[in-house]
């Protein structure tokens, strides 16, 4: 696969990973920087082969630790930039994240998470949900989370990511799994919309012919840390008002509503429609954006149907915020598997036993 | 100062390089980072650079930097500084790059980042400030700590016994290939400024000329936190720690491995 192949509007037949660069690339990303861990190996295998022909960089880091400061640095001077990496590598990022969230670095970090804790395994799930969503770095802080579903929007969503990283000053990440990461299939490589670039006034470039200036998190005088932190809550608000995504299948007349991102979501998908082939009215809302979580979409959706169905590859974390979201706690079902795809069938034997239940 | 109209005067020896920021120092009496900061101001202007230049600031006592340094200047983690650098260095390899660590930031919790970055023959200038303590924590056992030496943590002087012995990085960087240029200096006589002020240029100079990582270790002092008054500390950076620490140049790379 050649990044050239991302030619506009082309059917491309490929992996979820290798999608991720093709979004990049096409984004104008040329500086990606990694460390190899399993499942996502392909990402800085792709980009080692193509961003050296493009006039980009590619560098193997010795640590993620340090992976996220050559993130930082090349944020700092104004450059699109990418890393990728699983669980342990982006527990360790978590420093730089926070430092980057609070010196309003945009960059793209794709998580395609494996199962843990600890060294866990290297089977898919989705156990990285509070990590990515509730901060995982110190001091209170928001990353734009993404979490795509289908090889299609492994490119756009990470299109996307950069965009909203550059237009809100701060990290996104696309949040994946291995078996996004693995599958094949084709999808549209539609044409970056450049127009949606945005100028970085405050990049570090040395200071020919203006003032010098800063990029730090560092706020030690009078209360400017306070300052800082409501600019940052402001921030947090706004994407919040503005940048919800979600998708809403076959949710006419539901009266049984999954709620699942990603993988977990594109499984329910199927279970959905032998559930609809058998009468019953089930459908979906696919949170798209985790954090700006649909908190009213949630809301607004519990109000019309009977039960809220939510499934999820670890044992429970997305549905603290459905639960938050949705006052009748008794009508919220979970499904859960720390480290391995809910089938269609299992899926479907619950929403049969959740409609059998309500009779 | 000489008053106007005296003859003799009119032309001025000294003058605050262009690179350094006319504000009031907030660093302790017999401190040597405000020296230090001159140092690297003068060979920013020496060489035209001070348009073209990114700091890269740590924590630490070291961190103000860029209150002092009239260049972009970008804030690192502690001990990610050589990282940063990096960063930078690979999205804008037409500027000049350099870090300003202290021994904390450096030795501890970035020997990985340095060492890493040295090795790659990183195309960046290191300044690092070995004071043999955590300044800005208040005084804590550094990895630069003398044996014997008495920290807040190390109350009744570092034992190697435990706590290992005070670690040579000058000295461990110029092991390393990518290294060019490798030099310790001290800042505690106007001849040690004159050659302190050499050994900059000289990393500066592999820099411009693309010959890979340089590094500058800095002799330098805490009074506050040694518990000394200016004049004593100075005598300590003559006395004991010259002698564990030597001052010289460890490597002098001649020819860039690339061209
Ligand atoms: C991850 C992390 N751990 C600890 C600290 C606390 N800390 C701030 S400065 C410092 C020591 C710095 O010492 P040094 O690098 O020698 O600089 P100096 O203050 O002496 O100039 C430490 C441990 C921190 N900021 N970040
Ligand atoms: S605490 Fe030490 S290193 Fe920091 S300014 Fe004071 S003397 Fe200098």
């Amino acid at each position: 696969m050649s990044a050239l192949a991302a030619s506009p509007s082309k059917r491309i037949l490929t992996k979820g990973n290798e999608a991720i660069c093709l979004g990049a690339v096409a984004a104008g990303c040329r500086h990606y920087y990694g460390y190899p861990i399993t499942p996502q190996n392909d990402i800085p295998e792709y980009m080692a082969a193509h961003l050296p022909a493009l006039g980009g960089t590619f560098l193997q880091a010795e640590s993620e630790i340090a992976t996220i400061n050559f993130i930082l640095g090349t944020s700092a001077s104004g450059k699109r930039v990418m890393t990728s990496s699983s669980g342990p590598g982006i527990s360790l990022m978590q420093e730089g994240l926070s430092y980057m969230a609070g010196s309003e670095l945009p960059a793209v970090i794709v998580n395609i998470s494996r199962s843990g804790p600890g060294l866990g395994g290297i089977a898919p799930s989705q156990g990285d949900y509070f990590q990515a969503v509730k901060g995982g770095g110190h001091g209170g802080y928001r990353l734009i989370v993404l979490a795509p579903h289908s090889v299609q929007e492994m490119y756009t969503l990470t299109m996307l990511a950069f965009d909203l990283a550059d237009k809100y000053r701060t990290p996104a990440m696309i949040l994946g799994d291995a078996i996004v990461g693995q599958m094949k299939e084709p999808f549209v490589a539609s044409a970056y919309d450049t127009a949606s670039m945005v100028e970085k006034p405050w990049a570090l470039t040395g200071c020919a012919g203006r003032e010098r200036r800063n990029v730090k998190s560092l706020h030690l005088k009078d209360n400017a840390i306070e300052i800082h932190n409501w600019k940052l809550y402001g921030k947090y608000e706004r994407i919040r008002k503005e940048e919800v995504r979600a998708e809403s299948y076959m949710l006419d007349g539901a009266t049984i509503a999954i709620v699942a991102f990603g993988t977990a979501a594109r499984v329910s998908k199927t279970a959905i429609q032998w559930a609809r082939k058998e009468g019953i009215a089930a459908g979906m809302l696919r949170p798209i954006t985790l954090f700006p979580f649909p908190e009213r979409e949630v809301f607004e959706l519990a109000k019309k149907v009977d039960v809220l169905l939510v499934i999820e590859m670890n044992t429970g974390q997305m549905v603290e915020d459905v639960r938050q979201c949705t006052p009748q706690h008794d009508r919220i079902a979970f499904l859960g598997k720390p480290c391995a795809m809910p089938t269609p069938e299992e899926i479907l034997e619950r929403i049969r036993l959740l409609a059998g239940r309500k009779g | 100062m000489s008053a106007p109209g005296k003859v003799g005067f009119s032309k001025p020896v000294y003058t605050r390089p262009r690179s350094l920021v006319d504000v009031k120092s907030h660093f302790c009496p017999g401190c040597h980072h405000g020296t230090i900061h001159k140092i690297v101001a003068e060979c920013i202007d020496r060489y035209g650079l001070r348009e073209k230049t990114i700091g890269v600031a740590c924590v630490g006592c070291a961190v103000f930097l860029y209150d002092y340094i009239d260049v972009d200047v970008v804030e690192s983690p502690h001990g990610r500084a050589p990282a940063v650098a990096t960063g930078v260095k690979r999205a804008q390899p037409d500027k000049f790059v350099f870090t300003y660590q202290g021994d904390g930031d450096l030795a501890a919790i970035g020997t990985s980042e340095i060492i890493h970055a040295a090795n790659r023959g990183e195309n960046l200038s290191v300044i690092f400030v070995n004071n043999t303590t955590y300044g800005m924590t208040g005084g804590q056992m550094a990895p630069t700590t003398m044996l014997g030496q008495k920290t807040s943590t190390t109350p009744y002087g570092r034992d190697f016994r435990g706590d290992g012995y005070p670690i040579k990085m000058a000295e461990l960087l110029s092991g390393l290939e990518g290294t060019s240029y490798s030099a310790r200096v001290a800042v505690s006589t106007p001849a040690q400024i004159r050659k302190a002020k050499e050994a900059v240029r000289k990393a500066f100079e592999m820099q411009i000329a693309g010959m890979g990582f340089s590094i500058v270790e800095f002799l330098s002092t805490c009074p506050t936190n040694w518990g000394m008054k200016p004049l004593e500390a100075q005598k300590r950076v003559l006395g004991e720690m010259s002698e564990y620490f030597p001052l010289g140049v460890f490597k002098e790379r001649k020819q860039a491995d690339f061209a």
